[in-house]
C-alpha cells in the first residue's frame, strides 16, 4: 500500500465506514494515520471526558458530523446528580474554531445552554442537522436562534430533553425562506406551540418526511398539517383526544387514508380509543408504532390496532397490552424485530401488566426478534430458557422485573439458569440488563458465554465479589458496566484493573466500595479518572479526614487521555 | 408487594413523619414539582426505608443471604418495598413525567354549565379529593353518611354522589377501591345527583372498610 499515492489510499478509506475500522486503520502507520485523519468525516465520542474537544478537532479538521455523549446512562434514572457535568459548550467552542465545516451535531445526555445553541447557530454556515437526546439546560430561546441562523437546516430532532419553556414563538423564527426541513421533532416540549407558524412551516417544506409534534399541538392543528404534508414517512402526533361528536374528529378520521408513504407512527399523547381509529387505514404499511405514551388505550383497543399491523418491525407499548395482547402481536407481527413494553403504572397501584407468558408468546411467534426491553412483574427460568431457544438472535436483551430481587415464582429459585440460557444461546448479544433474584452463578455464565457483550446493567444481584470478577475476567468486548445495589467490594474492583482501560466506563452505586479501594485503583491506573460522587454534605466538607474504610455511595470510573476534568462540581472528587 | 395495603393512604402521615425526611427518597424527577403529594402517595406503606440510603448508614442487606447456597429465602437483598428505591424501576424521567400528567381528570357536576379539571396526583386520598371538590364547586359541603361520601348543596339540599368512569368505561362509585388504584383507573369524575345514583351497585362492607 505504500506504493499508492495518497489520493488512492484515501479513496480506499472511503469504503471503510465504521468508527472502529477507521480507528484501526489509523494505527497501521504514520502515512495511513495522516490520510485517515484528514479524510475522516464522522467522529463519535462515547464519553465527553475521555478526550478534550480541541484534540479531537485538531486531529480531524475535516469532520462534518460529530456525536458526543455526556452523563453516564444511570443519569436517566436520577442516579447522577443534576450538575455532575457533561457540558456541550467546550465542544461547540472547539468546533467553531477548528471545524467550521461541521454539518451535523448529535449530543446525548449533555448540558446544552442557550448560549451554546446560539454559538452553534452562528458558527457553521453549512450546518444541517442537530440531534439532542436526553439533554437539558436550554430553553425555547435557544431553539429560536437555531431557527434564525441555520440557513438550510434539514434536521432538528429533540428527543426527551428537558427544555425550559420561554414561549411559543420559536417556531416563528424559521424565516420564510426556510424550505429545507426534512425532519422536525419537538415532541418533548411542554409549552404552548404556535399552531399557525407550525402549519406554515410545514406547508413550505416540501421535503419534510419526519414530523413529531408535542402534546400541546391540538388535533385541529394536526388536521391542517396533515392536509399539507402527505409525503410524511414518520409522524408523531400531538394531542390525540377529541370528542367524537365534533367536526374536528370527523376531519381526523378522514386525514390518514391518503398517506401512502407513512411508515412510522408515534406521539399519541393522551390518545383516546376512538381517536386511535383514525390511523387504522395506514396500519397495514406501518413498520414502527409507538403507543407507549397512551395510557388510556387499553388491551382490547391495542389488539384492534395491532391486528392490522402485519408489517410491524418495531413496537413500543405499555404493559396494559397484557399477555393477551402480546399473543396477538405474536400471531400478527411476523416481521417484528424490536419490542419494548413499558410499565404503565410506575407507582404500584396494581393494574394489569404482563408476565412471562406474553414474552414467551412473542418469542415463539416472531422469529426476527432481536431487541427487547420488557418490564414485567415476574419471570421464570423455564420461560427464559424457552425464549433463549426461540430467539437466538437477540442483540439487546433488557429485562426488568419490577420487584427487585424477585425469584422465579414457580420454583422460588434465582434466575441464574434463565439468563444463563440467554447468554449461551444468543451469541451476538451486545447489551444485557438483568433483574430478579440472581446469585454469583449468573455472572459466571455471563463471563463464560457473553463474548460479544458490550454493555451490562446489573441491579440488586450477586452474592459476593466473585460475581463482578467473573464478568471482568470474561466478557472480552465489555465496554460499559453499570452496577447498583450489589454486594461487590474492593476485592472485585481491584482484581482486574487493566480491564478498565479496555472499557469506556464503570459505574457502581450502593455497593461495598470503599475510599481506600478507589485510592488504590487510582494509584495503579493513572489513565483512569476515578470519580467519587458524594452527595452527602456532611462528609464532603471533611474529605481529608475520611478514613479509607469509608464506604462510597457512587463511583464512576472511565478511561481518559485528558486527565482529571476541570469542570467537576464540589461533590465530585477525582482521585 | 401487596396492593391491598394501599388503602392506608391516610395513615401515612403517622408513618411518614419518621424517616422520610432523612432518606429523602424520591421517585420524582429532579425538578420535583410536588414534594408534598409524593409523600402522601403511599410510598411509605412499608416501614423499611433503609434501602438506598447513603453509605454512611448500615446497608440493609441481609447478612444471612451473603454467601449461603441454600434455597432462596426471597427476602435476600431486595428492599421491603420496591417503591422506596431511588431510580427504580429504571424508567426515564421523561416517561415518568409524561405518564404522570394524565392524572388530570375532568369533573362534571350535574346541573352546572361547565366542567373543571383536577389532578388526582395532588391528593393523598379520598378525603382530600372531596374537600378539594367541595372548594372547587364552592356550594357543597362534604358530608360523611355512614361511610358513604356525599356532597350536599346547602342551597337546595340536594345530595350528590361522587362517581367516576374507569378505564373500562364503567361508571363506578367513588371510594370502593384503594386510593392509588382509583387514581390509576379513574378517567373522569361526575358528581351525580343521588336520586340518579341509586342504580350503582351497592357497596359491600369490605368496600367500606377500604375506603378510608
Amino acid at each position: 500500500m505504500t506504493y499508492f499515492p495518497e489520493e488512492v489510499v484515501e479513496h480506499i478509506f472511503d469504503f471503510v465506514g465504521s468508527h472502529r475500522d477507521r480507528n484501526t486503520v489509523s494505527t497501521v502507520c504514520k502515512a495511513w494515520y495522516q490520510v485517515e485523519r484528514l479524510s475522516r468525516r464522522t467522529v463519535f465520542v462515547g464519553n465527553c471526558y475521555a478526550i478534550g474537544p480541541e484534540r479531537v478537532m485538531a486531529r480531524f479538521p475535516g469532520i462534518k458530523s460529530l456525536s458526543v455523549k455526556g452523563k453516564p446512562h444511570f443519569a436517566d434514572f436520577n442516579l447522577v446528580p443534576y450538575d455532575w457535568g457533561g457540558f456541550a459548550l467546550p465542544w461547540i467552542v472547539a468546533a467553531a474554531r477548528l471545524c467550521p465545516g461541521l454539518e451535523e451535531l448529535r449530543l446525548k445526555r449533555m448540558v446544552v445552554t442557550d448560549d451554546g445553541l446560539e454559538l452553534l447557530a452562528r458558527s457553521f454556515p453549512n450546518f444541517k442537522s442537530l440531534v439532542l437526546i436526553s439533554c437539558e439546560g436550554f430553553s425555547t430561546d435557544g431553539l429560536a436562534t437555531i431557527a434564525t441562523y441555520c440557513r438550510g437546516l434539514r434536521e432538528l430532532d429533540l428527543q426527551e430533553n428537558e427544555v425550559e419553556d420561554h414561549g411559543c414563538q420559536w417556531l416563528s423564527f424559521f424565516p420564510d425562506s426556510c424550505t429545507s426541513l426534512v425532519s422536525l421533532n419537538f415532541g418533548c416540549l411542554k409549552g404552548e406551540v404556535n399552531g399557525g407558524a407550525l402549519e406554515r412551516l410545514v406547508a413550505r417544506c416540501p421535503n419534510l418526511r419526519s414530523l413529531k409534534l408535542s402534546p400541546a399541538v391540538s388535533v385541529e392543528s394536526l388536521n391542517k398539517i396533515l392536509a399539507r404534508a402527505s409525503h410524511l414517512v414518520d409522524l408523531g402526533t400531538g394531542s390525540f383526544a377529541v370528542d367524537h361528536r365534533t367536526d374536528v374528529y370527523h376531519m381526523l378520521m378522514n386525514s390518514f387514508p391518503k398517506f401512502k408513504s407513512l411508515r412510522n407512527l408515534s406521539g399519541f399523547w393522551d390518545a383516546s380509543p376512538c381517536c386511535l381509529r383514525a390511523v387504522y387505514p395506514v396500519c397495514t404499511s406501518l413498520t414502527v408504532l409507538n403507543l407507549s405514551y397512551a395510557p388510556a388505550i387499553q388491551g382490547d383497543d391495542l389488539i384492534k390496532i395491532i391486528c392490522l399491523c402485519f408489517k410491524l418491525q418495531k413496537l413500543w407499548v405499555l404493559d396494559s397490552i397484557g399477555d393477551k395482547g402480546l399473543a396477538v402481536v405474536a400471531s400478527t407481527c411476523k416481521e417484528l424485530q424490536e419490542l419494548r413494553v413499558f410499565p404503565c403504572d410506575i407507582y404500584g397501584a396494581g393494574t394489569t401488566s404482563v408476565t412471562e407468558e406474553g414474552l414467551l408468546a412473542v418469542s415463539s411467534g416472531c422469529p426476527k426478534l432481536n431487541s427487547l426491553l420488557y418490564f414485567c412483574y415476574q419471570m421464570t427460568n423455564a420461560a427464559l430458557i424457552t425464549i433463549a431457544k426461540n430467539c437466538p438472535h437477540f442483540t439487546r436483551f433488557r429485562l426488568c422485573i419490577l420487584d427487585p430481587g424477585k425469584p422465579d415464582p414457580v420454583t422460588d429459585q434465582p434466575l441464574d439458569e434463565g439468563f444463563g440460557a440467554i447468554v449461551r444461546s444468543c451469541k451476538n448479544l451486545r447489551r444485557l440488563s438483568l433483574s430478579g433474584r440472581l446469585t454469583d452463578q449468573v455472572f459466571l455464565y455471563i463471563g463464560m458465554y457473553a463474548e460479544r457483550l458490550e454493555m451490562l446493567s446489573i441491579a440488586f444481584a450477586g452474592d459476593s465479589d466473585k460475581g463482578m470478577i467473573y464478568v471482568l475476567n470474561g466478557c472480552k468486548n465489555l465496554r460499559k458496566l453499570e452496577i447498583r445495589d450489589c454486594p461487590f467490594g474492593d476485592i472485585a474492583l481491584l482484581k482486574n484493573v487493566a480491564k478498565y482501560e479496555t472499557m469506556r466506563s464503570l459505574w457502581m452505586s450502593s455497593c461495598d466500595i470503599t475510599l481506600g479501594g478507589c485510592k488504590a485503583l487510582a494509584a495503579k491506573m493513572p489513565r483512569l479518572n476515578v470519580e467519587i460522587i458524594n452527595e452527602n454534605e456532611e462528609t464532603y466538607e471533611f474529605e481529608e479526614n475520611l478514613s479509607d474504610l469509608h464506604k462510597l455511595e457512587k463511583i464512576y470510573v472511565y478511561r481518559t487521555v485528558a486527565g482529571p476534568r476541570n469542570d467537576a462540581p464540589d461533590f465530585v472528587w477525582t482521585l | 408487594m401487596s396492593t391491598t395495603e394501599t388503602g392506608n393512604s391516610l395513615t401515612e402521615s403517622e408513618v411518614s413523619g419518621l424517616d422520610y425526611e432523612e432518606t429523602q427518597l424520591t421517585l420524582a424527577p429532579p425538578e420535583g414539582s410536588k414534594s408534598e403529594p409524593e409523600r402522601k402517595r403511599g410510598f411509605s406503606e412499608s416501614v423499611d426505608l433503609r434501602f438506598g440510603r447513603p453509605a454512611l448508614e448500615a446497608h440493609a442487606k441481609d447478612p444471612a443471604s451473603g454467601s449461603s447456597d441454600g434455597p432462596v429465602s426471597g427476602a435476600g437483598k431486595s428492599p421491603a418495598s420496591k417503591a422506596q428505591v431511588v431510580g427504580w424501576p429504571p424508567v426515564r424521567s421523561f416517561r415518568r413525567n409524561a405518564l404522570r400528567s394524565c392524572t388530570y381528570v375532568k369533573v362534571a357536576v350535574d346541573g352546572t354549565p361547565y366542567l373543571r379539571k383536577v389532578d388526582l396526583d395532588a391528593y393523598a386520598g379520598y378525603q382530600q379529593l372531596l374537600t378539594a371538590l367541595e372548594k372547587m364547586f364552592s356550594c357543597f359541603t362534604a358530608r360523611d353518611y355512614t361511610n358513604e361520601r356525599r356532597l350536599v348543596d346547602p342551597v337546595n339540599g340536594a345530595a350528590y354522589v361522587p362517581t367516576y368512569e374507569d378505564k373500562d368505561g364503567d361508571w363506578m362509585l367513588v371510594g370502593d377501591v384503594p386510593w392509588k388504584m382509583f387514581v390509576a383507573s379513574c378517567k373522569r369524575l361526575r358528581l351525580m345527583k343521588s336520586s340518579e345514583a341509586v342504580n350503582l351497585a351497592p357497596r359491600t362492607p369490605q368496600g367500606c372498610a377500604n375506603a378510608r
